[in-house]
Parts: C-alpha cells; structure tokens; sequence
C-alpha cells in the first residue's frame, strides 16, 4: 500500500524532465513559429533584420552561428582529441587521475568568464596582430573552441578506455607502436563516441550566448573575412530580449525556435550515435 | 617515392605532438584563473563582499549580488533535488528497460543539451510572463531547477546504480519493503554520489548568465522577498564586464565566482572519490 | 509437523526454467540439506520460499505453504520476516555492527532503546558472536572477518525472530574453524528453528542434515534422511554426485 503510493508519486516525478522538455518545446513554438509563417519562409530566410520595421530576415545570424561553430569545431577538435588521446593512452594512471579534473574543469568556469578574457586578452590581440575590429569570428572561434574542450575530451576519452584491451594486446603482439595502435585502431573502435563527442561540442558552441556577445561584436551581417565582426541567432535573442516587444518579441522565439530545432536534432543524432539507451 | 617516417619516429613525433596540444589546454585553464585572479585578488576586502552596490557597481561591493546568487541557487536546488533524485530512483529501482525507461532517460538526455538561451526564453515567456511570477528569484530559481535536472537525474541514477544489488537483496530477505530498502539502505549508501551532483548543480546554477538574466532580472537591491527581482553574480559580472562599468571591479566579481566554482568543483570531486573508492 | 509444504513449484527466469515441477515437505526443527551441482536450482528454491525471486522479475506457478498457509496469502515483508535467508558471502550493510542487527527489528516494529539493546544481544548470543564484538557494536560492521561477518548476518536474520531460516551455502567462502562454529551454531538453534541449508559441501550436509534433497538442473532428483542418501542413494546420478563423478 505504502509502497505503491510512494511508486505512483515517484513515477510523476519520474516524468519531470520530459515533462519540462514538452513545454519548453511547446511555449518556445508557440511563441515563435507563427511569425515565421505571417512573415513567410522566404523573408524569414532572408538578410534583412529590422525588427522594429517589420524586418525579420535571420539568415545573417544563422550563417554567423555557422561560421562560429565551424571555427570552434576547427579549434576543439585537434585539441580535444588529443588531450583525449595523451591521457588515455599515453599516459599514467596518477597523470589521468590529475589531468582529466582539471580540464572539466573548464567546464565549470561560467561562459561569462570566458567573454571577459576574451575582451581582454584575445580581442586586443587580435586586433594588434592581424588588425580589424578584434571582436571577430576569430576571437569568438577560439573561445568557443576551449569551451567545448571539456566535452570533446571527456566524452572521447571515455570511449577510448571503453575500447577492450584485448586489441591494444593483439597489436602490440603484431608489433605495432603505440602511436600505429591508436591511429589504425584504437580511435576506429571508439569512433562513435568520439563522433558524439564532436556534436554535442557542436550543440555547446551553436547554443553559446554571453561568452559570444561579448567577442563577436554583432555586426548585422554576413562577415567576410574572420576578422570581422559577427552576429549569432543567440546573440540577436540575449542582446533584444530585453526591450522587444509584439512582433519583435516573437522574432526573437523565432530564432529560438529555430536554435532549438537544431540542437533538438543534434541530442538526437548524439543519443543515437552512441547507442545509449 | 615517397619519403617515410618509420614507426618509432612517427610513435615520437606524434608523442610529443600530443604532449604540447594536452599541456597547451592546461596551461590555458591555469592561465585563465591565474590572469583574474591576478588582477581581482586586490579588490577583494570584507567591504568588497558586504558593501551595498553603489553607482551602477562602480563604487561599493557585491553583497546583494552575493545574496541574490545564494537565494536563486538555494530556490533551484530546492526543487530540482527531489525531482532529480526522485526520477532517477524511478529510473532505477522501478524500471528495468522498457518505454517508459527510454522516454524518461530521452527526456533527460536532450534536456542536458539544451542551451542556456533556450532556459531562458522559456523561463521568460512561462514563468515571468504566462504564470505571472515577474522577474524574481522564484523565476530565476525554477529556470535553473530546469536547466540542472539532467545533472542531477543522471548523477543521482549513477549514484544508485552503484549500490550493490546484494544491499537490496539482504534488506528485502529481512522483510523490508521496496521503500524501506530505498529509504534506509538505497538512498544512504548512495547519498555521496546523489551530493555530487547537487553540488555540480550548484556550480552551474552560480556560472549561469543567460537563463536568470532574462528570469531574475538586474535590480541591484536586496531582495525582500522571493518575488523580489535580483542580480546573481555572473549576472553582475556581466553588465560590469560588457558595459565595461568597472574594470577593477570585474575583475573583483569574477574572481569571487571562480572561487565559488573552483571550491564546488573540488568538494565534488572528493565525494565522488570517496564514492568510487567505496562502491567501484 | 510439516513446516514449508512445496507443491509443484515451477520457477522461470525469462525463458529459462530453474525449477521443475519440485514437490517437498520440510518439517519443523530440522536442519534440511540440499545438495546439487552448480545451476541445479538449489538457490532459486530458497528464492522461492520467501519471494525474494519476485525482485528479479522471475514467474512462479505451483504453490508454498508455509504453516499450513499459502506464502501468497501472507503479506510479503511478515513471510520474509518468518523465513530468514542468509547468502553465500557475508554482506554487511554500511555502518555499525548494531545498525545492522537492529536493521530488520526496526522495519517490523517500534522498540524502544533498551528492548532493542536486549534483542541485538540476545542475537548476538545466538549466533555465538556476542564475546568476540561486545565490545565493537559501534564499529564499522565491515572491519569484521569473513567469519564474523557471516555470523553477524546470523544474529542479524536471528534479531527478526524468524521461524525458518534458509542459509545458500554460508560456509563457501569460509575457513574450517569459522565453519565449524556456524556448524554448532546451528546445531543449537535447530531446537527453536527449522533450516534449509543449500550447501555446495556434501560432507556438511552429511554431518548436520537430517534429512538431505538432491538437485539436478532443476529437478528433485531424490531426498531421504542423511545417512540413507550417503550411504545408499537410489538414484545413481545422485551416487555420481556424492563420489565426486561429476558437478
């Protein structure tokens, strides 16, 4: 009796997180996509963003959220897999027990931390260096390449020594280095995880805000080199939420929604990817 | 032909490649908190923690920023701690595969995905407007119970996981029932690793910017009541950083923050050794 | 007098059946062995008897009584009370020596301070640990030794004040001297409980059964009294058996 009413209360607990995924979907839709139709597709997919005269085209943004997390992708990857690659095979169990902490623990620092570094360290860098603004897709690049870090390492590393060891002793019995031992096999083997990895660094970077705001300079439009300014459907939402209202507000769940439909889609190839159940 | 790099160089080279790739992520980190540390450390005095915020944050401290992050973070912690633990007990000791498994772990999985500007809108147009309850700490705390569930959902499910199927077996041999077992011996023997998580909750609920901006909103007073609008720490941060209000100051507000997370992350990290350490 | 009366107990895990068609009737205060190669089902009779297959998600058909009373009728955590089970390896719960004691009264009942003092001693007599922890009660249940330990599990299903209880091989993991002990534990307590003791060991069952069932891939292949089925079996798989032929 006891027992099946505890079980009753905890499976509507049990319920909470798909339940709150269920609203945010529904009032973040709600809110948005009818604009997208009262604008029509085809404004709504164009460059110009006017919000306060009828202008909602965000196709500038959804190329600067691109751009961005391409160039995070290019940043995270290499390093990412290497720091997964160097603690998991490479190194002793006391060096991965020091080093693996350490780095989620960039994970941990808040995103607005990593703005503010970027504002002044890397942003006057750039612009000293290479010239232009400084607040650019290169600065935001970086940044959101060391955010995504944590992810990329932690996930690849674990499906690294998820890798039986079997195989490292089979290869190493046909004589094969370390090095040809993870190349042609070890990272073949953990593939997946490691893809997973990539794309929920990918989801990191796209849905990214403060730490992007406070780079990328938010120029409205299509940056033409890396060294200009840019402007992602995240930092359109953050930087107006504040002061839109009517249609504008709804813009802004528009872009949300869209945001939200991309990393909807990349969870789901993430979760299915490494097979989780 | 074409010139090769026989095995053992390649194995050296490419050694030596990753060494520098991994020491170059850590000394980015240590250089991250060594730089504001550096420069905040100075600012920090008892009048920087307690003073009231004065000219926009140019002048005085950081106390009901200080306050307003404890009483947002508590009010999070306070609802997504039985609601994540709650399911992940669900998860573990009542299901076993099944629909209803995958739809809950689904759930859970793509709600750890979810940015922090998603939480945000959805805590604006749902708490702060639909259900009335404005920019406040009620606003702000709920957004972030979301956005900390699957960390708690999934940390806690560990947690039990790793709880030895013998435990339950000599609890439900010596007549108790399924909620005695869970209640004095499940949730017990598990309780570090559950801590765990909460405190990682924690430690994200302090970092976040995005989804209490648009939830708690900025007001720079003390809070007198949980409808009271307040400005968290990072929140601070922020509009000093991006307004660029007070560089000195920033750096002091960041230099608390990463303090706060460096101490969140090493009590977690201890726990959960001593929970491996014990049930691994 | 007929203690646990099995009737028919068929017992299935998923596809896999552990117990066919098993009919038994064990009587009060004795010690009845059950002997068997590995996978014989031994275990999942004892699963049986007090439900405890139920946490598994196994199916049973056929029916147990215990007192002349269907265990079905009987609500779980009172027949799980009455029918103890003591496993293989000793497993301590975390804490104390007398939180785990003290465990399995306070599920059932309210004591106050001194009542439960008095039944974790008196369980601690019984299962002749009281000399060796008396003055540990308070230390970590795990800083015991293997014997100890499983002793301890004895005076922790003792503290219940069951009427039946099963042990599944307590003395696998344990040297001769702490068998030994277990051994004239329950050689005492034989007089004040029934057990069904599931031994991997023939020679234990030898010593204390008085009356001994043979298993075999989830058959009652035969049960008589100890000394008829060591010394004279029917079955010539269960004479196989005894002479260490297979299993």
């Amino acid at each position: 009796m006891k027992d099946k009413i505890a079980e009753n209360i905890l499976l509507l607990i049990a319920f909470s997180a798909i339940l709150s995924l269920l609203l945010i979907t529904f009032f973040i839709f709600q809110q948005g996509i009818p604009l997208i139709f009262k604008t029509g597709l085809h404004n709504f997919f164009s460059i110009s963003w006017s919000p306060t005269k009828g202008g909602f085209g965000i196709l500038s943004m959804i190329i600067g959220s691109l751009m961005v997390t391409a160039g995070a992708l290019v940043v995270g990857i290499p390093f990412g897999l290497a720091c997964a690659v160097f603690l998991a095979e490479f190194s002793s169990p006391t060096i991965q027990k020091t080093l693996k902490p350490i780095i989620e623990l960039l994970a941990g620092i808040p995103s607005v931390v990593y703005g503010f570094i970027g504002i002044v360290i890397l942003v006057p860098f750039i612009r000293e260096t290479f010239g232009g603004p400084g607040f650019s897709v290169l600065a935001a690049s970086i940044i959101l390449g060391i955010m995504i870090l944590p992810t990329i390492v932690s996930i690849s590393y674990d499906s690294l020594l998820a890798v039986p060891n079997t195989y490292r002793e089979g290869s190493y019995a046909l004589g094969a280095t370390k090095w040809q031992t993870v190349r042609m096999l070890l990272l073949h083997a953990a593939r997946s995880g490691i893809v997973a990895g990539i794309i929920l660094g990918m989801g990191r970077a796209i849905g990214e805000t403060m730490a992007v705001i406070m780079i990328a300079g938010n120029a409205l439009k299509i940056p033409g080199s890396l060294l200009d300014s840019v402007r992602t459907l995240t930092s359109t939402i953050a930087l107006e939420l504040g002061y839109a209202a009517g249609d504008h507000r709804a813009a802004l769940f528009a872009c949300g929604s869209i945001l939200f439909i991309i990393i909807i889609i990349l969870n789901i190839v993430a979760i299915r990817v490494t097979g989780r159940k | 032909m074409t010139f090769r790099i026989g095995p053992r160089t390649s194995q050296i080279i490419a050694y030596i490649l990753l060494l520098v790739m991994t020491s170059i992520t850590v000394i980015v980190l240590f250089f991250i908190i060594v730089y504001i540390f550096n420069h905040g450390i100075g600012q920090l005095s008892l009048e920087f923690l307690t003073d009231r915020t004065r000219e926009m944050g140019k002048e005085g401290g950081i106390f009901p920023s200080i306050i307003g992050t404890l009483l947002v973070t508590m009010f999070a912690i306070a609802v997504a701690t039985p609601l994540g633990v709650g399911s992940a007990v669900y998860l573990v000791e009542y299901t076993r595969g099944g629909l209803i498994r995958r739809i809950i772990s689904f759930g859970a999985d793509c709600l750890a995905g979810v940015p922090s500007i998603i939480f945000g809108l959805f805590g604006f147009i749902f708490f702060v407007i639909k259900l009335n309850l404005g920019w406040s700490i009620i606003s702000g705390g709920l957004t972030l119970a979301v956005m900390i569930l699957p960390t708690v959902i999934r940390t806690a499910e560990e947690a039990i996981k790793a709880v030895p199927h013998t435990y339950r077996e000599i609890s439900y041999s010596l007549g108790g029932g399924k909620l005695d077992t869970i209640v004095k011996v499940v949730l017990p023997t598990s309780l570090p690793g559950i801590l765990t998580g909460i405190i990682l909750g924690i430690g994200r609920a302090v970092g976040e910017t995005a989804a209490v901006i648009f939830t708690a909103g900025s007001a720079l007073g003390i809070p007198t009541s949980l409808f009271s609008s307040t400005r968290t720490l990072a929140v601070h941060f922020y509009i000093l950083a991006r307004e660029g209000i007070s560089m000195p100051k920033a750096y002091g507000t960041a230099t608390v923050l990463i303090i706060i997370i460096l101490a969140v992350n090493f009590i977690a990290y201890r726990l959960m050794h001593r929970f491996i350490a014990r049930y691994y | 007098m007929i203690k646990v009366a099995i009737q028919n107990l068929n017992l299935f895990y998923d596809t896999v059946q552990a117990l066919k068609n098993i009919s038994l009737d064990i009587q009060n205060n004795e010690i009845f062995g059950v002997i068997g190669p590995a996978n014989s089902g031994k275990s999942s009779l004892l699963r049986a008897i007090n439900r405890l297959y139920e946490i598994d998600y196994a199916r049973m058909t056929g029916r147990i009584l215990l007192d002349g009373e269907d265990i079905f009728n009987l609500p779980v955590n009172d027949l799980r009370r009455r029918v103890g089970l003591i496993f293989a390896t000793p497993v301590v719960l975390p804490g104390s020596v007398y939180k785990n004691i003290s465990y399995g009264p306070k599920l059932h009942n309210t004591f106050k301070k001194n009542e439960l003092d008095e039944r974790v001693s008196t369980a601690l007599h019984a299962a002749n640990l009281w000399d060796e922890v008396k003055d540990r009660l308070w230390d970590s249940a795990s800083t015991l030794s293997g014997g100890q330990q499983q002793r301890l599990c004895i005076a922790r299903t003792l503290a219940m004040d069951p009427e039946v209880i099963m042990m599944d091989e307590p003395c696998s993991g344990l040297d001769p001297v702490s068998t030994t002990k277990i051994e004239a534990t329950m050689l005492e307590l034989k007089k004040q409980y029934t057990f069904i003791l599931v031994t991997n060991n023939t020679k234990q069952a030898a010593r204390i059964a008085d009356r001994t069932a043979f298993f075999l891939s989830g058959e009652l292949i035969e049960v008589d009294i100890s000394k008829t089925i060591f010394t004279s079996p029917r079955d010539q798989r269960t004479d196989d058996y005894i002479r260490g032929r297979f299993g």
